[in-house]
């Protein structure tokens, strides 16, 4: 297969779920501040901006609707909706005929959509920004579950899912890291598992006390939750398996598997009370690894796909003679 | 511009949000000025946008067979934080009196001993389970869920109205009705601090947990038992089993051997420690209770009395909340608490007493008559809103059986500001909150269930009548920060940007790709038209 198309259904994969998971950070954030008693909008803020890591001079001035309107639809702040959607388009734009025709035109309209709700932005109220981030949690699921009934399992399929497994993990933890940063009581862990759709599962299967301990356990390490930090490691592990199947006896032979092999054992190996001690740095320790997992992907399959890294050494090589 | 509270008259009653003058009273004035500044045109859309979130999300009430969206009403009522320090504290003066009534009646029986309280008022009462006597409930808790409907009378006065400490319903819809408060009108939460009601399935789960037999252990096994899809309030025990995350089990999933509860499960019967059931005494147990019940379990009673299951709210609790006992809370209260009754009564009168009949007799017209037997509002009949023949009927029934009934004073039920077609108008509500004994504490939900008689004019406030119901907001004082926990030591986790894929339009090398892409159709482009044009 192509790196460029493997490397635009890798970026596919990866954008439509960080607008999906974007939009339920927004939305669960939004509910939350709403109906804490007068919460305070400054922790509100700095957690949503820490988390999705922007860098916000201004955060203090500004208003928790105003960060929640930019991060949706903001095409120059990257992490927004709109940016996620509008890359996620433009990849799959690139590989039209590599793609099933559905799922093509259901990343199109949702980018048309978003676009038709961003240019009335202005008017909308808090309310509105629920309808739209519900909006965008169903085209994301939509557009999975087109890819799932109309992809072949080949390479490109592997390259898709191996995207959305690393966003996944990447967007939980910083989600964790969220609510790290914003908790003070009980509810705070409510909205984190609602954020990730993980109440009930939770509830089930702890029965019912929402603990800090045991929400980071789930989240973290359940085997079987398919939006969890170990489940979505699985995932990646499995797709990186398919797509470069170990070839020697010894170790794993990727640079990507490594890093993501590292990520799952920072969480999997361990006491859930030896990773509260430590938990803001295995988040980042996870964090960092799907990032150098993207980056050995990119240099080990992608390249050449943008033209850039060649013709820049290319000219930068004509300047010095 | 037309305001949606001009036209808005006050009558009789006390009204929760606007003074005789117009003016919002002080703990409303925020929420009113929040409102004022909406249009009629945008609450009607937001009210459309309610219907359709309840109906998809299943938020239904079943009317007479028909799945309704759950009537809330936009407006919602406030509770200031200092007149909700009275109730509170007045529901838990009652479930707690209740509670030590309930013991002494299924035991030593000294409340009827010392002539508080007659003894065939007792024993008569078809809501006393002689089956029951004798059990004593692991954790000492028989009212595990309690919903006391309180009212205000037109001077402002609040007055219980109604215990419920069987299987009061309505808490489910508090819970969603904030939950669409805060989606489709955020404006108007926004206006005001509000304490929360979200925890509620946890307070539930832990008072039900708390009740478990000893030998339970620490993880005791809760299920709810309900009557089934077609019980209209399906739709809350479904919801409470969810939020507290345990079974929901029909009496046709239990089984019952050797007086231990099991449910039947994929990987084998497993053993039931707590029973919440939604489901009345006389169809709970067919062995004791009517046999052709086939929503209950079978010999569900024997485990309890065995001390093997614990049955929340307990059998035979309805002696305590039958409209005749409820005359005698007040002295009930002095008798067991040495306290002074928290919220009055409503003034009620006996049939049974020849004395007070004749009274209820003579001024018929203007009081109530309550079967004491019924609940859902079925059977009341209001004076002043009966016609003669109604009332004549209504004499009958109280001189051929006096002992069915109890007679109240009318009270003008407070109103408060109701969306009536396409403007506000006053409507009568009641209050429900409810309470959670888990044994060491009552817990009281902060508000509970506002409910609304839609009808112009009614007072019948049940949702099995039609009723409405509106969120209720107890105002908060304290001000909710983020405030590390001690749990954990706070953690500014400030993650690096996210990884962006190489800008597949922004680099300089890719502009001059496009360009040439471009060119390529721009130079090709005449051709192809020329080529059409031929």
């Amino acid at each position: 297969m192509l790196s460029r198309i493997a490397e635009s259904l890798f970026w596919m994969g990866r954008y439509l779920e960080r607008a999906d998971d974007t939009a339920r950070i927004l939305d669960v954030e939004l509910h939350r501040f709403l109906e804490g008693p007068g919460l305070d909008q400054g922790p509100v803020i700095r957690g949503l901006l820490g988390a999705l890591g922007v860098d916000e001079v201004a955060a203090s001035r500004t208003s928790v609707y105003e960060v929640v309107g930019r991060l949706s639809f903001d095409a120059a702040l990257p992490g927004s909706i709109i940016s996620s959607v509008t890359y996620a388009r433009e990849n799959g734009r690139g590989i039209r005929e590599s793609i099933s025709s559905e799922l093509w035109e259901c990343v199109n309209v949702t980018y048309h959509s978003v676009g038709a709700i961003s240019a009335r932005a202005d008017s909308m109220g808090p309310h509105d920004y629920f309808s739209f981030a519900r909006m965008v949690r169903e085209r994301a699921a939509l557009a999975s579950g087109i890819a799932e009934t109309t992809m072949p399992r080949d390479e490109g399929w592997s390259f898709f899912t191996l995207g959305r497994s690393i966003e996944r993990v990447d967007m939980t933890v910083r989600l964790i890291g969220l609510a790290e940063v914003v908790r003070g009581s009980r509810r705070d862990w409510m909205a984190t598992l609602r954020s990730c759709s993980a109440l009930e599962a939770y509830l089930r299967s702890y029965g019912g006390a929402v603990e800090g301990s045991k929400v980071l356990e789930f989240l973290l390490l359940d085997r079987l939750f398919p939006r969890s930090v170990h489940f979505s490691l699985s995932a990646a592990e499995a797709a990186l398996a398919e797509i470069a199947p170990s070839a020697g006896r010894i170790g794993t032979t990727g640079e990507a598997q490594r890093a993501i092999g590292r990520a799952k054992a920072a969480i999997e190996l361990r006491e859930i009370g030896e990773i509260l001690d430590s938990l803001p740095e295995i988040l980042i320790l996870i964090e960092s690894a799907c990032s150098s997992a993207s980056t050995a992907l990119a240099r080990r399959f992608f390249r050449g796909a943008g033209l850039e890294s060649w013709r820049h050494e290319d000219v930068r090589g004509k300047a010095h003679a | 511009m037309e305001q949606i509270f001009d036209s808005y008259a006050v009558g009789e009653a006390w009204d929760e949000m606007i003074l005789p003058d117009g003016n919002p009273r002080e703990h409303c004035a925020e929420l009113h000025k929040v409102m004022s500044e909406m249009s009629r045109a945008e609450f009607e859309e937001r009210c459309a946008e309610r219907d359709r979130s309840f109906l998809d999300r299943g938020v239904t009430f079943s009317l007479s067979g028909e799945e309704r969206p759950f009537p809330l009403d936009p407006v919602p009522r406030i509770i200031s934080a200092a007149e909700w320090a009275v109730i509170e504290a007045g529901v838990v003066q009652r479930v707690r009196t209740l509670e030590l009534f309930l013991e002494d009646v299924y035991g030593k029986g000294q409340v009827i001993g010392d002539g508080i309280i007659p003894r065939n008022l007792v024993f008569n009462s078809s809501l006393y389970k002689r089956q029951a006597f004798g059990i004593s409930p692991p954790n000492g808790v028989r009212i595990h869920v309690a919903g006391i409907d309180v009212v205000r009378d037109q001077w402002g006065e609040l007055r219980v109205l109604e215990d419920n400490v069987r299987t009061p319903s309505g808490v489910s819809y508090v819970l969603e009705n904030r939950r669409a408060m805060t989606r489709i009108f955020p404006e108007l939460l926004s206006s005001r601090p509000v304490r929360q009601v979200e925890d509620y399935p946890r307070h539930l789960l832990d008072a039900l947990r708390s009740a478990a037999p000893v030998r339970a252990g620490s993880a005791p096994v809760v299920v709810v038992l309900t009557p089934g899809i077609h019980n209209s309030a399906y739709f809350e025990h479904s919801f409470l089993a969810r939020r507290m995350g345990v079974e929901l089990v029909e009496g046709r999933d239990l089984v019952c051997r050797n007086n231990v509860v099991y449910m039947r499960t994929t990987g084998g019967e497993r053993r039931v420690d707590v029973v919440y059931r939604r489901v009345d005494d006389d169809f709970l147990d067919p062995v004791f209770f009517r046999e052709d019940s086939v929503i209950g379990c079978p010999g569900i009673l024997n485990a309890a009395r065995a001390g093997n299951v614990t049955i929340a709210s307990a059998v035979g609790n309805g002696v305590a909340d039958d409209k005749l006992t409820y005359t005698y809370v007040p002295d009930l209260i002095r008798y067991y608490l040495g306290e002074e009754p928290v919220l009055k009564n409503v003034t009620t009168y006996r049939p049974e007493d020849p004395d007070q009949l004749n009274h209820i007799l003579a001024r018929l017209g203007e009081l109530v008559v309550k079967p004491v037997n019924a609940s859902g509002g079925y059977g009341i009949v209001i004076g002043p809103q009966s016609r003669e023949t109604e009332l004549a009927i209504a004499a009958e029934n109280l001189r051929a059986r006096p002992r069915d009934f109890i007679v109240q004073e009318l009270v003008t039920l407070s109103t408060a500001p109701t969306m009536a077609g396409s403007k506000f108008e006053p409507r009568h509500i009641d209050l429900r909150p409810f309470a959670v004994n888990s044994g060491d504490r009552i817990h009281v939900l902060p508000g509970g269930l506002t409910r609304v008689a839609m009808r112009p004019g009614s007072l019948i406030v049940n949702s099995s009548q039609g009723g409405g119901s509106k969120d209720t907001w107890v105002a908060s004082e304290e001000i909710c920060s983020a405030e590390p926990s001690a749990e954990h030591p706070i953690s500014e986790a400030h993650f690096p940007g996210l990884d962006q894929a190489p800008p597949p339009h922004h680099g300089a090398i890719e502009i001059e790709v496009a360009q040439m892409q471009q060119q390529q159709q721009l130079r090709l482009a005449p051709a192809c038209d020329g080529g059409r044009r031929c």
